[in-house]
């Protein structure tokens, strides 16, 4: 079922005293992080630490013909200097495929380049010493003998058979394609009174975590355990993968990741760099900690995008679309990166380009292809902007052939909203979506007649305003279906354990991360409510293998969803206990008791019976005095799996209303608005602040963010001064709006949100460039859309 | 080898004496010597804001200063504003309205916002937007730490009329 999001006038189950799901209540342990008082990984200190600097391939492409570090290793505070051969010795190479991805193909990868590095950026050599600048200083003279090779730098020319194979062993720089044929395509276009054909463009960018990736590797030699303190999205992952390439059992492996400054996708996956770190602890029995700086994050830290999408759509003249066409072509750097690959964007595009719409006629082909650049895999939202600009930028175009306005083209595509469950053209399955509603919730927010009339007035003044619409769909609690079906052991199952301390309180340790979404504080909310706990009693504990259940982590929007739902049912087991245990003290039943406040109270009248806390002193204490037979057990452990759907499937549109100057070619952001429905909202300022800050991830792809690669596969711009990120000055106020179709898959109802902002920001802004400029003839496809690019669209450049 | 030089300060109201190298910048010998690891480093190169601390009373990016230039100076971090409670306002908007999620550019944006209410009883939101546009945020696209400031700018307004 569908509603929209209104106050409800009767009261609920959620409206007890402690009831906190759907509720704005504040994240628990802020404070930690306004007083400066958090720990991230760059803040820790071990005993016996010694710092890794990498020196990092000036080239694209090159053979490594030696390596001298024996001035490096005279200088002061050099612990070691090592290279990938000699690292070879405790770490193994690993290849970044998937079995269900048929036909991805990549070569084995090291923790430090061995005689060739295929990328400006990749490490050919650690340098280890007392102190990061004395790694610094020594690193300067490591001397290297390079053979510099031809570097494959365009994707479009990658596969001519001009251009050099860069690992000879696959026999071509193609790592991955992916056809789709649904429908009838042909005759669809055939019948169609028009069709529109575009190429969309889309810059290179990357996620520019403000904290850079950051590890501690502890290697213990007297214990034979490897503790990994590192800023990961993914715990258990990192665990497995460590284990498996230093020869370990996972028992020996823990990982701790405290607070994480940033992540989007960036830190879900396993750099070589970090597990060079982890084998040079293990190698030098000692500490080893590695904090990139900024200009190895924008050359090592995954790039993402960087597609070329040439897509067609037909349609007949009362606006139904007949079909959709996409003919997609990606660069993902030399290697498919690991565990995760670099096939699953360019997969998602072909997946998702379509998806809100009704027609069958469907064809896709993608591929993704090596270059000597640097690696490129899963960020924030991962295909979905390429698959919402193409789909939203076509819809566009075919409204405009057609003279229809872009609202209504798409009310009359939408699928309509109940006409759920059904499957889209690519073969995803939804279970229940609100595009129309959804809609309809946007017009009236952004008062749409309102606007157009407005930039109608305004363009008779030469002020050109545009509105940009983008319906999206959204890929959230992913299941096995993800990886684990294509053999990577990233589990898809998350686990909360939750128990009543010896006074009363509540400790919840979870398999979901938190890096700042509000992992800690939605477990809390969910505990609380249904243990009928006031929040400040619970204590949630994240990210340690050692002391949470095994689970996936926090990404694909799955915290939530997954993590959620094994929140409430491990509280709703200990529920029941402690109600068990009452009512055997109290001589009453189960039935008869209810839990408020922090007591064990009457169900009918509510009132007090016995505190939580003395219930605790007893049971812990106590024992002795309870009835024979009882067997208190006070924590209580479950998890959760999606099973049925693959993918929880959310949806949602977007506009943006902007100005460009056509005299810079300078684009104005005014006012942008989001309607999105993840189902149950259990916290709406948390939903809504990661919907905000996913939108200004897009709108900096739109509009500002773009790794420059020059033809020798040199990035120009790495550092922030020349790479822009959105800013406060240029960000607009945003409006976000809810229609809540809650899955029914958990008792919960919760989908995840994370990706829906980034998901159609860039679509919006592209459409309302378009729509700004539609008095000048001109089309623009490419992102971001730069001064340069609007510029040379109007012939002014 | 350049040696290190004799610096005395003042940080956080208490008196600081150290030997460092002339090289070192006051981010790193915050963090590093002081311990002070709430000012935090993004860039290093003076854009992204992470790192500002108040010296002499004038917000500075600490990564753009030597420690030897530091010298007599008067070093307030986040650490230092948070404990005599002088933003605490401030910190509380930003509790109530969510305005960080991964907190790493939360230290120095609260110095820089406090930097603004200092100087601006009232400032309006472009003014916000601009004073704090050599503050990156990756996580929440501004809009609820504009108006965390705002909230707490008027409130200030509020209590002085």
């Amino acid at each position: 079922m569908t509603s929209e999001q209104e106050k409800s006038e009767t009261l609920s189950a959620l409206d007890r005293p402690n009831s906190y799901i759907g509720k704005t209540v504040p994240r628990p342990n802020l404070d930690r992080l306004m007083q400066g008082r958090g720990l991230y990984v760059s803040d820790i200190e071990l005993p016996r630490m010694v710092h890794v600097v990498f020196l990092r391939s000036p080239h694209a492409h090159a053979n490594i013909k030696g390596i001298d570090a024996s001035m490096a290793k005279r200088m002061p505070g050099v612990v070691a200097v090592v290279s990938g051969k000699e690292l070879s010795a405790v770490i193994t190479p690993w290849v970044g495929v998937l079995s269900h991805l048929k036909g991805l193909k990549s070569a084995p990868q090291r923790a430090i380049a061995v005689d060739r590095a295929c990328w400006q950026g990749e490490a050919v050599a650690a340098v280890v010493a007392s102190s990061r600048a004395q790694a610094e200083d020594a690193a300067e003279l490591v001397s290297v003998d390079y053979e510099e090779l031809d570097a494959v730098t365009d994707m479009r020319s990658a596969l001519d058979p001009a251009t050099a194979v860069i690992h000879v062993s696959l026999g071509d720089n193609l790592a991955f394609e992916r056809n789709h044929d649904s429908g009838a395509v042909d005759q669809a276009f055939a019948e169609s009174d028009e069709v529109v054909e575009a190429e969309f463009v889309f810059g290179r960018h990357t996620g520019v975590t403000l904290e850079p990736r950051a590890v501690v590797a502890d290697w213990n030699a007297a214990e034979a355990r490897l503790t990994i303190y590192q800023g990961t999205q993914a715990p258990h992952m990192v665990q497995n993968i460590a284990a498996l390439h230093l020869g370990l059992k996972e028992s020996q492996v823990r990982v701790v990741c405290k607070d994480v400054g940033g992540s989007f996708g960036i830190k879900v996956h396993i750099y070589a760099d970090e597990m060079a770190t982890y084998a040079l602890s293990k190698l030098l029995r000692r500490p080893v900690k590695f904090v990139a700086d900024r200009v190895e994050s924008f050359n090592t830290d995954i790039h993402a995008r960087d597609h070329r999408c040439k897509g067609k759509i037909g349609v007949k003249r009362d606006g139904t679309i007949t079909a959709f066409e996409i003919d997609d072509l990606t660069g993902i750097g030399p290697y498919s990166m690991y565990p995760r690959t670099s096939a699953i964007e360019a997969n998602q595009v072909v997946n998702l380009v379509g998806g809100p719409y009704l027609t069958r006629n469907y064809r896709a082909r993608a591929r993704v292809v090596f270059q000597n650049k640097n690696v490129m895999c899963q960020y924030r939202a991962v295909g979905h902007p390429i698959a919402c600009s193409v789909t939203e930028g076509l819809v566009d175009l075919a409204a405009m052939k057609i003279g229809m306005d872009p609202i209504e083209i798409r009310r009359r595509n939408l699928i309509a909203d109940d006409a759920y469950p059904c499957g889209s053209p690519s073969g995803l399955r939804f279970e229940q979506l609100s595009h129309h509603a959804a809609l309809a919730k946007l017009v009236k927010m952004m008062d749409y007649d309102a606007l157009r009339a407005e930039q109608t007035a305004l363009r008779a003044k030469n002020i050109h305003r545009g509105i940009g619409i983008a319906s999206f769909i959204e890929v959230t609690n992913p299941s096995a279906a993800f990886y684990g079906v294509g053999g990577a052991k990233i589990s898809s199952q998350d686990g909360v354990a939750v128990r009543l301390d010896a006074q009363g309180s509540v400790i919840c340790q979870t398999s979901i991360t938190e890096q700042g979404q509000g992992s800690e504080s939605l477990t809390a909310q969910i505990v609380g409510s249904v243990l009928g706990v006031s929040m400040d009693r619970v204590r949630v504990i994240l990210g340690d293998t050692d002391n949470t259940p095994y689970g996936g982590g926090t990404w694909a929007s799955r915290g939530a969803g997954i993590g959620g739902e094994a929140a409430l049912q491990a509280a709703k087991v200990l529920r029941k206990n402690i109600l068990d245990v009452a009512a055997a003290v109290l001589q009453s039943t189960s039935g008869e008791l209810d839990i408020v406040n922090n007591g064990v109270v009457n169900a009918v009248d509510g009132t007090p019976r016995i505190d939580l806390s003395e219930l605790a002193r007893i049971v812990y204490f106590r024992p002795d005095t309870l009835p024979p037979g009882i067997q208190p057990e006070f924590m209580a452990t479950r998890h959760f799996v999606p099973r049925e759907y693959p993918f929880a499937f959310t949806n949602g549109v977007q506009a943006s209303w902007l100005e460009v100057d056509v005299d810079t070619g300078f684009v104005k952001l005014l006012k942008h608005w989001v309607v999105e429905d993840c189902g149950t909202i259990i916290n709406p300022q948390l939903v809504d602040e990661q919907i905000r800050g996913g939108v200004v991830q897009g709108l900096g792809a739109a509009l500002f963010e773009k790794c420059v690669y020059d033809e020798r596969g040199q990035l120009t711009n790495a550092n922030m001064a020349d790479y822009l990120v959105p800013m406060s000055g240029e960000m607009p106020d945003i409006d976000v709006g809810h229609v809540v179709s809650p899955t029914l898959e958990t008792e919960l109802g919760a989908k995840g949100a994370g990706e829906a902002g980034t998901a159609g920001a860039a679509a919006a802004v592209t459409n309302a460039t378009n729509d700004a400029l539609r008095p000048f003839g001109t089309i623009i496809t490419e992102i971001p859309l730069t001064p340069q690019v609007i510029l040379t669209a109007l012939g002014r450049i | 080898m350049t040696t290190a030089v004799a610096i005395s300060l003042s940080v956080n109201g208490e008196r600081v004496e150290a030997n460092v190298l002339p090289r070192l910048n006051l981010a790193d010998f915050l963090r590093e010597h002081l311990k002070l690891t709430g000012t935090h480093v993004g860039c290093e190169h003076g854009v992204c804001g992470a790192c500002t601390v108040r010296v002499n009373g004038d917000i500075v990016r600490s990564c753009l200063l030597l420690a030897v230039q530091a010298h007599n100076a008067t070093v307030e971090t986040i650490e230092g504003v948070s404990d005599s409670g002088e933003i605490a306002d401030l910190q509380s908007a930003f509790r109530e309205r969510n305005a960080l999620q991964c907190g790493f550019c939360t230290p120095g944006m609260l110095m820089a916002a406090q930097d603004l209410l200092k100087q601006s009883s009232c400032p309006d939101r472009e003014q916000i937007r601009e004073h704090l546009s050599g503050n990156y945020c990756r996580c929440t696209g501004y809009q609820a730490v504009i108006d965390a400031i705002e909230t707490t700018a008027r409130a200030r307004a509020e209590r002085l009329s």
